[in-house]
């Protein structure tokens, strides 16, 4: 098993007063919250915290993770704690006081024994887990797709660790690979729910849902806002001032001839009803004009502009003064 | 543990399934009927009809709110009320950081011409 270096974990030194472990924990637990943070890893780097404090918090453990910490040789991966030694201190089978088994790393597990029996606590949805019978636990994930994921309903495989029960009535993580239908239209912070892909209910009662967040990667053309999607547009300062008809990418993949009007000032959104994300209230698709200058290097624009200037009279700043 | 790997799963949007009532909302959390009438009290989350208790309707984000407000309450031994406060701020960042991204998208589209 791998070494897991609790003082670290909190950023603590070795001789941190007790009340500094509790500070130093408070603090982490509400930055890396997975309903506060928004990094990936949150909810991995919760649990590490949780467990070193679980350690930290209680003198008698720390003591005898302190003790083991001398035994430790930096840099040797299989770590095995001498063979007695937790005869000098009361944990076998004592298990943790609060959480759930499968928040704890297996080092810490081989330490202080697990009590596997224990009721959840991250993943838990909350509600008793005594009882005969009761529905499974909701699980959640989260998962980041792209813009064409939602607009077409493809496949994605997204890969979790879920707790399940195996035949000896014991709690163990299980690596499970779904591939999941993106429903179409979906945006960006609802939620795809897959049911009885939780938790296995208990005393034979239904297992709980699947819960997973979407998010959106950033695409390189379009912008997500909910429902609508809108794309910039350049356009060359005759166009935008005589009307033209130019071709825009859609997001479905395809070109689409587009009239500008006459007289478009810079920044002008023209909306294609319904071209958004799919769905019942689809979204619609903005092109945004972005008013593009030829360079003064080329002499027939120089010209042009040196002619418009000198023959039209046009003051943009006269609502000014 | 071991890989398992399962056929394609379709599901639904949560958020566009029918309201749910109070028992429902209830059961879906595993949460008692006065938690969920003290997170309306406090404003974290709102039926979407109904004068009284029993006429309630949520929508389906109500359950995701209030996941989230019990684990908050949980996890970081936060009281209703700064658990509403946690909450509204956390909207707020995730509205601000929206309209960033909209600007940058803008900005980053000026910057190539």
């Amino acid at each position: 098993m791998e070494y897991k270096d609790y003082y670290e974990i909190l950023g603590l030194k070795k001789n941190a007063p007790q009340d500094g472990v509790k500070r130093a924990y408070r603090k982490l637990a509400r930055k890396y919250h997975p309903d506060v943070s928004k990094e990936a890893d949150a909810e991995v780097k919760f649990k590490e915290v949780g467990e070193a404090y679980e350690v930290l918090k209680d003198p008698e453990k720390r003591e005898a993770y302190d003790q083991l910490g001398e035994n430790w040789k930096a840099g040797q991966d299989g770590f095995q704690p001498p063979p007695d030694w937790e005869q000098n201190f009361d944990f076998g089978g004592g298990g943790y006081t609060q959480g759930n088994a499968e928040d704890y790393s297996s080092f810490f597990e081989d330490l202080f024994g697990g009590d596997r029996a224990s009721s959840g606590r991250y993943h838990r949805s909350g509600g008793p887990s005594g009882g005969f019978q009761a529905k499974g636990e909701n699980v959640r994930a989260k998962i980041m797709i792209d813009l064409e994921d939602s607009l077409n309903g493809t496949k994605q495989s997204v890969k979790m660790a879920i707790p399940e029960i195996n035949e000896q009535g014991q709690i163990v993580s299980k690596h499970r690979t779904l591939s999941i239908k993106i429903p179409k239209g979906i945006k960006e912070g609802q939620t795809i729910r897959l049911s009885k892909q939780g938790n296995p209910g208990h005393g034979g009662g239904e297992p709980g849902d699947l819960l997973i967040e979407v998010a959106f990667n950033p695409h390189k053309l379009y912008n997500i806002n909910e429902k609508d999607i809108s794309l910039n547009v350049p356009v060359a300062p005759w166009e935008a001032t005589l009307g033209a008809k130019i071709k825009v990418p859609t997001p479905d993949g395809k070109k689409m001839d587009m009239k500008i009007p006459p007289d478009s000032q810079q920044g002008r959104k023209l909306r294609l009803k319904g071209k958004g994300l799919p769905g019942k209230n689809a979204g619609d698709f903005y092109v945004v004009l972005q008013i593009t200058l030829p360079p003064s290097s080329n002499p027939k624009v120089k010209e042009y502009n040196e002619k418009m200037r000198d023959e039209i009279d046009f003051n943009p700043r006269s609502y000014l003064f | 543990m071991s890989t398992n790997v399962i056929n394609i799963i379709s599901g639904s949007i949560l958020e566009e399934e029918p309201t749910l009532n109070l028992a429902e909302l209830c059961q879906c959390c595993q949460t008692p009927a006065e938690f969920i009438i003290r997170l309306v009290d406090q404003g974290v989350i709102a039926p979407l009809e109904g004068e009284s208790t029993r006429q309630w309707r949520f929508h389906q984000s109500a359950q995701i709110r209030t996941h989230k407000a019990l684990r908050l309450r949980q996890d970081l031994g936060i009281n209703l009320s700064g658990v509403a406060l946690s909450l509204e701020l956390l909207d707020e960042i995730d509205n601000l950081k929206k309209e960033l991204n909209q600007l940058k998208h803008i900005a980053q589209n000026q910057l190539f011409d």
